[in-house]
């Protein structure tokens, strides 16, 4: 006699189950096949090309009517099944009751909801099935804005959908970078040019705080207060096990129907399949194990033994034009070791991740042609030692690809500004040198590149190089460390003129042969990158020494010292008092009077730093900063106020600098002196910047060092008033932070651009000296506040052990 | 072995790290870019720096206080200098990270 099948879901999972079933044993069951979906089983991964108009609906109709008919399968769609009762061996769907002897729940995921207000306004949708794309096709026909909640693979090809039918599409995504489980930074980067190179806006670290609108939905809330307009809204966050019928039903269910390796549930007849169920702690999300799957249920419905084994994935995004591959695991692992190769000029990122002698994990971008290859590499766990020196370049190697240092300033466009100084392009270097300026003296007779402060000297050879080949004699430069050849000069042209804004952008862009940098390029690059770019840059902290991370200096046993500001060199008793207070409580071990007119307490336990730093801000007291490269000290005399030989206020024009300054990120420190006369008694002649009063006004000093070099101040130049001493201070600070080398003291730089360069920007053109004033200003509407303040206030927690395992449990 | 569910990947900064303390001293949870999760001493066999503190590239940190660099995976010192630290069993699952409390010595809490 017949058994009795039922089967709840028409998805890509089942719809498998029953193509094996029926092509092996066509007359070993009765099958009835219920689906929630008004319709049979589609193609679940070609939405995409619908939603973008590519296909149509009836082009990804994997079974029809005929199909069912053929195999005798009774269809039920458009009813869900409500229950199962295993103990009468039935399942009750919307329309009643059907008998099984074997049951195959294959009901899929439902798509995550993230609970905010608002997520149940008309006009905000998911994305899973044809219903979901009808929908957004049917928004797309009015226009308007499309806000997309999630960066991953479903919301990426959803936004890209919507944006071929001429949506303004946003994409806001929780994480630092697009599709962060499946690519790595740097990929994540060119996926996301690639995106907003045809119109997509991206936002990443972006939290939704709310939908609103009145009757549907008219806008989104962001957790950063900014609010973006929508007349569309796609939840892509996610997906859960769609369970709730197992679970109803007492079968054993953890995040999905807990089944073992023939795809049983916890009672023998019920099967379960698709990405419904969980096998030893793993889910599945993509259709390649659902295929194993199904086959391993058929055999198993027909009695014969198979298990099935979870195996390595692969993914790729289905936008036409945004070629990538990941595969493999890139997740914990002993002894790993990378090979990176990046092809700036077109485009291209490959990464391959290898355990001991075998390939583990492979992403690449721009070029995926050998994805398949890698692929089979790791599912196979072939030996790649023969191979490894050549393996990045993939199957076809044997002289193909080779790394071309040089590839990130051939790759330029003709438009790129070489030299800042003189307003050169490289379209017009490669022009003079093609008509014969053969060498660096040449090429600055006739274009003036890096003939003014030197700094892109290192550019320009390179593009001799690349223009002349080996006729040209490159110079050895120093680069900034192993992961680049270029140096921090050439590195600081480029940011400015490939407008390149996040480390990402510049490990792709300038070719880094590495991941994500070293300890010795991370902290210059994000310097370099928040100078240049302070409102679109977001500092990142774990690219700083943990100085600079801490907001505090690390002494040599891992206790942290605490230096609060006083402005100027001045404090009042109220101040001494709260600093003798915090020092009680605190058992700060030692107490020190600095040489920059300031107080340290040294041996401050790393976990109390945010409670000694929340008590100082209540007496009035902000940082220090006597960790940071950035604004110092300003040491002052007591000047007018007290001193009988005077001639100005040093005292208050040091506490305004110091106002102004504070907060600023420097390539190396900076500290100033203002002293009140020619007798100096704030040292201000061996500072980064000293001001000496005289009766007419103001002499400004740059450029001194008193610590492992001894020199004295040049004269930049006297100004007659404090605001423009102030002014001009402040516009030699900033072209000081454009300009110099990461840890180069401004006596260093200066001594490599000149004095002069200097002078005609801060001082003679006044024009160049207002600008440069502004771009501190704008820099300083970010940077110009406590850090402590907001440690205490957001980052608290992270000054504190994860745990404490020392401590005997409680029972 | 005795998995004990420590806290959630997201409490340890991307290329940062957090701080346990342990019977056997400070132990370090490192969380890669590619958020990999490794265990190991935090204390510098040089001259005994919070390597927690440090910077975090690839899957290697580097000493605060002096800049050795150790392979989070080996526990070896790189380059020139040569010393390791303990590395620990650490497992992440459903964004949970678990450690062998065993491994750390501490007694089975059952
Ligand atoms: C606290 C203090 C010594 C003191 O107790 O007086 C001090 C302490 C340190 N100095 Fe200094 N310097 C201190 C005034 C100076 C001075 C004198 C001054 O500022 O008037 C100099 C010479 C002037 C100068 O800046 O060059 C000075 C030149 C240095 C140098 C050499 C810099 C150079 O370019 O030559 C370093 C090393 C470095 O920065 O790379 C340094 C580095 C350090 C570090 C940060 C070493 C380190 O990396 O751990 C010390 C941190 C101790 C701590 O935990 O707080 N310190 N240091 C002084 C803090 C001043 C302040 O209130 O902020
Ligand atoms: C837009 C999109 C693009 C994708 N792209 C890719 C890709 O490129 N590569 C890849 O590998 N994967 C991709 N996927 C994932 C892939 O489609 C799924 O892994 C696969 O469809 C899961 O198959 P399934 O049979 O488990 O579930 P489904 O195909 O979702 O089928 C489950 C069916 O069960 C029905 N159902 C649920 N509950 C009940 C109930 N109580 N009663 C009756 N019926 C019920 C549902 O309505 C649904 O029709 C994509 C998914 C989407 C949405
Ligand atoms: S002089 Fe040397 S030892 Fe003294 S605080 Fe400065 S860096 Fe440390
Ligand atoms: S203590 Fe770590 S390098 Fe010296």
């Amino acid at each position: 006699m017949k058994q009795k099948l039922v089967v709840i879901g028409a998805g890509m999972a089942s719809g498998r189950v029953l193509e094996h079933l029926t092509d092996d044993a066509p007359e070993a069951f009765d099958i009835t096949l219920f689906n929630a979906e008004p319709r049979g089983n589609y193609n679940r991964l070609m939405l995409s090309p619908v939603l973008s108009g590519e296909k149509t609906y009836q082009d990804i109709i994997t079974h029809d009517d005929a199909w069912y008919a053929a195999r005798g399968v009774t269809c039920r769609f458009g009813e869900s099944v409500v229950s199962i009762d295993r103990k009468n061996k039935q399942v009750i769907g919307q329309n009643g009751a059907v008998a099984y002897d074997k049951l195959v729940i294959a009901t899929g995921s439902a798509p995550f909801i993230i609970p905010v207000p608002g997520k149940d306004l008309p006009g905000v949708v998911t994305y899973r099935d044809l219903d979901d794309t009808d929908a957004m096709v049917a928004a797309a026909a009015g226009g308007g804005s499309a806000v997309v909640i999630g960066g991953g693979l479903l919301g990426l090809e959803a936004a890209a959908g919507l944006a071929m039918r001429g949506m303004k599409v946003t994409v806001l995504h929780l994480m630092g970078h697009l599709m962060e489980r499946q690519l790595d930074e740097a990929a994540g980067y060119l996926l996301r040019r690639d995106l907003e190179g045809r119109g997509i806006t991206i936002k990443t670290q972006a939290a939704t705080k709310a939908i609103l609108g009145e009757d549907r939905v008219e806008a989104v809330l962001l957790e950063s207060g900014e609010t973006l307009a929508a007349d569309l809204v796609v939840m892509a966050v996610g997906i859960r096990p769609e369970t709730r019928v197992a679970t109803d039903a007492a079968l054993e269910v953890a995040r999905g129907v807990e089944v073992n390796a023939q795809m049983q549930t916890s009672d023998p007849d019920v099967y379960a399949v698709g990405e419904c169920v969980e096998l030893d702690g793993l889910l599945f999300g993509l259709v390649a194990p659902l295929y194993e799957q199904a086959r391993v249920v058929a055999n198993g419905l027909l009695g014969k033994p198979d298990v099935f084994v979870a195996k390595e994935l692969a993914t790729k995004l289905k936008v036409t034009g945004c070629d990538l591959f990941s595969a493999g695991d890139f997740a914990e692992g002993e002894g790993r070791e990378d090979i990176v190769f990046r092809d700036p000029s077109r485009g291209i990122y490959k990464r391959l991740v290898i355990e001991g002698d075998r390939l583990i994990g492979a992403v690449m971008y721009g070029n995926t042609a050998d994805g398949n290859w890698f692929f089979g590499l790791i599912k196979d766990g072939t030996e790649i030692d023969e191979m490894r020196d050549t393996l990045i370049f993939g199957p076809a190697f044997q002289g193909g690809d080779s790394l071309d240092p040089l590839s990130a300033v051939a790759a330029l466009p003709p438009e790129a500004e070489i030299c800042g100084c003189n307003g050169v392009c490289k379209g017009k270097i490669v022009e003079a040198i093609a008509g014969g300026a053969t060498d660096l003296g040449a090429v600055r007779a006739q274009t003036k590149a890096s003939g003014s402060c030197g700094t892109c000297t290192g550019l320009v050879e390179q593009l001799l190089q690349v223009t002349l080949g080996d006729d040209f004699q490159m110079p050895t430069a120093q680069p900034i460390c192993g992961c680049t050849d270029l140096t921090h000069e050439d590195v600081r042209r480029l940011i400015k003129s490939q407008e390149l804004k996040s480390q990402a952008a510049v490990w792709q862009e300038l070719g880094w042969t590495t991941p994500n940098g070293c300890h010795v390029c991370r902290p210059a690059l994000n310097f370099y990158l928040l100078a240049d770019w302070p409102l679109e840059y977001l500092d990142d902290p774990q690219s700083r020494f943990v100085n600079e991370r801490k907001h505090a200096n690390i002494q040599k046993d891992g206790t942290f010292s605490v230096m609060p500001r006083m402005w100027g060199g001045m404090t009042t008793p109220d101040e001494l008092r709260a600093i003798a207070d915090a020092a009680d409580k605190y058992k700060v071990p030692t107490v020190h009077v600095t040489g920059g007119q300031r107080i340290d307490l040294l041996g401050v336990k790393g976990e109390d730093l945010p409670a000694i730093w929340a008590d100082l801000n209540r007496a009035g007291m902000v940082s220090g900063h006597a960790y940071s490269k950035g604004l110092r000290t300003v040491k002052t005399c007591v000047g007018t106020d007290h001193c009988r030989f005077a001639t100005q206020d040093s005292t208050g024009l040091g506490i305004k600098l110091e106002k102004h300054l504070w907060g600023s990120w420097t390539p190396h420190k900076v500290k100033l002196g203002v002293s009140g006369c020619p007798r100096n008694c704030a040292e201000a002649t061996c500072k980064d910047i000293g001001v000496v009063c005289v009766d007419s006004g103001y002499q400004i000093g740059v450029a001194g060092a008193a610590g492992m070099d001894l020199k004295e101040t040049e004269r930049l130049t006297e100004a007659k008033s404090e605001d423009e001493a102030i002014a001009l201070i402040t516009a030699f600070m900033q072209l000081y932070r454009e300009n110099a080398k990461y840890l180069d003291r401004p006596y260093k730089w200066v001594a490599k651009v000149g004095l002069d360069w200097v002078k005609e920007r801060v001082v003679d053109d006044l024009e160049s000296r207002a600008a440069l004033v502004d771009r501190f200003e704008i820099s300083q509407s970010i940077y110009r506040k406590d850090p402590w303040a907001e440690h205490v206030q957001n980052r608290a927690q992270i000054y504190a052990p994860l745990a404490d395992l020392t401590l005997e449990a409680a029972e | 072995m005795n998995w004990l569910d420590i806290a959630a990947i997201d409490d340890i900064p991307l290329r940062g790290a957090r701080v346990i303390k342990t019977p056997l001293g400070c132990v370090a949870l490192f969380r890669t870019a590619m958020a990999e999760v490794f265990a190991v001493s935090d204390r510098c066999p040089h001259k005994g720096g919070p390597l927690s503190e440090g910077i975090v590239h690839g899957q290697r940190v580097t000493c605060p206080l002096h800049n050795w660099v150790f392979d989070l995976n080996t526990g070896q010192a790189q380059g020139a200098d040569e010393g390791q630290i303990a590395t620990y069993p650490v497992r992440v699952e459903g964004g949970r990270v678990l450690l062998d409390t065993v491994a750390l010595g501490k007694k089975s809490a059952a």
